[in-house]
């Protein structure tokens, strides 16, 4: 698979090869062992293991010197173990087993592995996550895009901002049959304020916060790591403000807090204000500063001669001194990019103006992957380590016997358990006595209510019973009239009647006298 | 994050104890896809060289386990497969051993170099199984210790102080040899097959491939096949955890007709037409190992060792190991009853 011409000429990079011819049989015999076997422990690298015989064995017995001169294409490693490194520990094994060597006789077909590893890698894609610490205006967001020959488009930040932000951006890449999955993590407003106390806390905490991302993905009981998005920050450039002294003290304490947590890599911006000569003096000094202060800045490995030469040449130079330009300038007759002034041109990509291609190649083309290898086995487990030890966790009990995490999770499990029941009986508890409260309150309220009830009702009594007095007055007085006024009829009605006797026996009189 | 349809591996194999699938998520955050802008090469394909040195400094670990009846041939087989003397007869003292009374786990480590890649491979032999008059459970040893392999790499990964690298002991590949009877699948097979193909990436194959035609042959592979799939068992690759396309049409490609393969095993060489080949010699005629129209031992080879190989570290590290994680942690129990002790 061909790589696409480029511009810039670089040395071409051999890409992988899925099927290889068989390779003829090796110079021994064919089917043929050690006699009686290489009996050895197997023993692991510890933590920091560089520059040691490729496979581990114990120093008195092993044969490496002859055994890889032996083999075709191995690396002419030394056995040898540094002084003082950490003895890998022998893993428990059945013991009727023994670890040798042996050699093939014939093809096998195992050397298409890395091949197979990378192609399932390269149909994931890769992640990788820039942070970039600098001050507004100092040309990030213009290196980014340089550095990845594109626009990422986002609006410069203005120098009002309240406090330090972190804005990350996701980009996806495609180069050849790789993916990248880029994400540049931007600090806005930094450097900005006048008290830069706490410029450093968001910062901090962001890297942090990526990390408990990915603690609380892998202590999941249901996990998917394999197609889990990493966000944890691999590379940090740290852009230093082209002064031409020293680094600023905002630069040493920020740089101070971060470098346990990323690899720090860290540049001079703007380079093309500063002169040759005191380029040379201002990087001495601020890598002198760096050492004083103990900072711990990114280290390009050196454990691997491909890259063992390259990185050490690189970091000589560092930190870069870079210039960014998105804009192309014709330059004798191709187009570059560079940044033209009426003095002249500054080419990006020329080595004698600016060290960016040094920062591209050691960034991207060379150190990646190393980058990623550090963040993940260096910073996160410091990170991990420090994280579940604050939560209680450790790996050894006062009596110096380890602890499997499942006991003492077991434990605070239960702890906690007990907290919360505990907690909930004080709930209850509050809850019964505040129902017992306003039940009081209600009998209370009850009684006065029935109280009230009674008084209203005996009131309501005695009235009753005084209407009923005085309707029965009221009666007796209606029959006295009535019978008052039936005996005043009576007497009018007799009276009348006798009046109309005397009337008529009157008239009888008379008529009577006629006759 | 929206529950869908358990297409992704890990979620396949989990649902039977958490039934809550989880869809792979689709796009990381807020991503701009900026594909065609590129205005010069950058270099990001050198991750792939990158990486690539990585992992062959670092070399490979490979378990695999052979399982069988006493006389199939295993011991040969591996043998020929990574041609050289890695079984349990060539490296140990005594080769007149007699039959274990019990299943016992024997696991060889080798390391054995090609091509600048250095590989750990340990080979897991389990005489005695199948041998004895009651067969009964005696696929549990062999569970027990795929299981003790998957708490060993628990117990590791979960330490506060984790090893930069953990060593891995699990079991990648397990190569069930059947006894060519021509017929079908035994009980004891199909229980075995039943048990593991759940904890580990089962392999089958038909051992002793000469005693049969070719007839003879494919119909017994169609008859096998038949019974794997109707008593359920998934076999390596499983169908559940293709994950593209391109995948499956490969992978079903090689489930429907060449798996099981038809192997025979030799470490002996003959010379046939001028060429050195590996083969049995009878007297009406060479078997060539490694050639096609002979038997399947080519394809085995190559579907094992140059394709797959990572493949199956990775189902197992991905799919097997994290559903013995759950499991465990989900039981939030004591410690499994093999470990009884504090490491």
């Amino acid at each position: 698979m061909a790589r696409p011409a480029n511009l810039f000429g670089t040395r071409p990079l051999v890409l992988c090869r899925v099927r290889r011819e068989p390779d003829p049989p090796p110079a021994e015999a064919l089917g043929s062992t050690p006699a009686g076997g290489h009996v050895a422990p197997i023993k692991r690298e510890g933590v920091g293991a560089r520059s040691r015989c490729r496979w581990p064995r114990a120093k008195a017995e092993c044969e490496c010197s002859v055994a890889l001169t032996e083999r075709r294409g191995s690396p002419a490693g030394v056995c040898g173990e540094r002084p003082g490194a950490a003895m890998a520990v022998a893993v428990g094994r059945p013991s009727n087993e023994e670890l040798r060597n042996l050699s093939l006789s014939g093809h096998v077909g195992f050397d298409s592995l890395p091949d197979q590893l990378v192609n399932k890698s390269t149909s994931q894609g890769f992640c990788f996550n820039i942070l970039c610490v600098g001050e507004t205006g100092i040309g990030k967001s213009t290196l980014m895009d340089t550095l990845f020959n594109t626009k990422f488009e986002s609006d410069p930040a203005t120098h009002n901002e309240p406090g330090v932000r972190l804005k990350a951006r996701s980009y996806e890449l495609q180069e050849s049959n790789v993916r990248l999955k880029l994400t540049i993590v931007d600090t806005v407003g930094f450097g900005d304020q006048i008290n830069k106390d706490d410029s450093y806390k968001p910062i901090v905490e962001y890297i942090d916060a990526q990390f408990e991302a990915y603690l609380q993905e892998e202590l999941k009981i249901k996990r998917s790591l394999f197609n889990y998005h990493d966000t944890r920050i691999h590379a940090c450039l740290y852009f230093i403000a082209p002064t031409g002294h020293s680094l600023k003290s905002l630069d040493l304490v920020t740089m101070k807090k971060l470098d346990s947590k990323v690899n720090i890599i860290p540049i001079i911006a703007k380079a093309d204000t500063i002169a040759k000569n005191e380029l040379h003096k201002f990087k001495s000094k601020i890598m002198s500063e760096l050492v004083s202060n103990g900072v711990q800045i990114y280290q390009f490995p050196t454990d691997e001669e491909t890259v063992a030469e390259i990185n050490a040449t690189m970091s000589v130079h560092l930190p870069f001194a870079v210039v960014g330009s998105t804009e192309e300038v014709k330059i004798g007759n191709k187009m570059a990019k560079a940044r033209q002034y009426p003095w002249g041109v500054v080419q990006v990509e020329n080595e004698s103006h600016c060290d960016f291609v040094k920062l591209r190649e050691m960034l991207i083309r060379v150190n990646m992957e190393d980058l990623r290898e550090q963040t993940h086995a260096r910073h996160y487990e410091l990170y991990r380590r420090c994280k579940l030890e604050e939560m209680g966790f450790k790996d050894t009990d006062p009596d110096s016997k380890p602890f499997s995490l499942q006991e003492t999770y077991e434990a605070k499990r239960n702890e906690f358990l007990g907290e919360l029941q505990k907690k909930e009986e004080e709930m209850r508890q509050m809850f019964v006595m505040r129902v017992k409260e306003k039940e009081a309150e209600l009998k209370e309220a009850e009684k006065e209510l029935h109280e009230k009830f009674d008084l209203l009702k005996r009131t309501h009594q005695e009235e009753k019973k005084k209407v009923e007095d005085k309707k029965k007055e009221l009666e007796e007085e209606v029959n006295n009239f009535q019978k008052k006024k039936a005996a005043a009829q009576l007497l009018q009605s007799q009276a009348q009647q006798s009046g109309a006797q005397q009337t008529k026996k009157d008239k009888d009189k008379k008529n009577a006298s006629f006759t | 994050m929206s529950k869908g349809l358990p297409e992704t591996r890990r979620d396949a194999a989990m649902s039977e104890l958490v039934p809550e699938p989880r869809p792979k998520p689709a796009v990381p955050m807020k991503p701009v896809s900026i594909n065609s802008n590129l205005l010069g090469y950058i270099g990001i394909d050198t991750i792939i060289e990158q990486m690539r040195k990585k992992t062959m400094k670092t070399g490979f670990d490979f378990n695999i386990m052979v399982v069988g009846q006493s006389g199939l041939g295993k011991s040969t087989l591996v043998n020929t497969l990574f041609k050289s003397q890695v079984s349990r007869k060539a490296s140990s003292w005594n080769r007149e051993e007699k039959i274990p009374k019990t299943v016992e786990i024997k696991a060889i480590g080798h390391v054995i170099e090609e091509g600048g890649v250095k590989m750990k491979l340990t080979v897991i032999d389990t005489p005695g199984f199948g041998d004895q008059i009651n067969n009964e459970n005696c696929w549990e040893p062999i569970e027990k210790y795929i299981n003790e392999q998957y708490e060993k790499f628990l117990k590791e990964e979960v330490n506060i102080a984790r090893k930069k690298r953990i060593p891995d002991t699990r079991v990648h590949c397990c190569l069930y040899f059947i006894s060519p009877t021509g017929h079908s699948l035994r009980p004891l097979d199909l229980e075995f097959m039943k048990h593991l193909s759940k904890v580990v990436n089962i392999i089958p194959v038909i051992a002793k491939a000469d005693t049969m035609t070719l007839e003879e042959k494919s119909e017994f592979k169609q008859r096998v096949r038949k019974e794997l799939e109707v008593n359920g068992i998934e076999f390596y690759p499983q169908k559940e955890f293709d994950e593209d396309l391109e995948d499956k049409t490969e992978n079903d490609k090689i489930r429907q007709e060449s798996m099981p393969f038809a192997v025979v095993g030799s470490d002996k060489e003959y010379q046939v037409n001028g060429k050195r080949v590996l083969g049995r010699k009878t007297p009406w005629g060479i078997i060539e190992v490694e050639n096609l129209n002979h038997c399947e031992f080519a394809l085995l080879r190559d579907f094992v060792i140059r394709t797959h190989l990572q493949d199956l570290k990775e189902v197992t590290h991905n799919i097997h190991y994290e559903t013995y994680r759950a499991k465990r942690l989900n039981d939030n129990g004591g410690l499994p009853p093999v470990l009884g002790k504090k490491i």
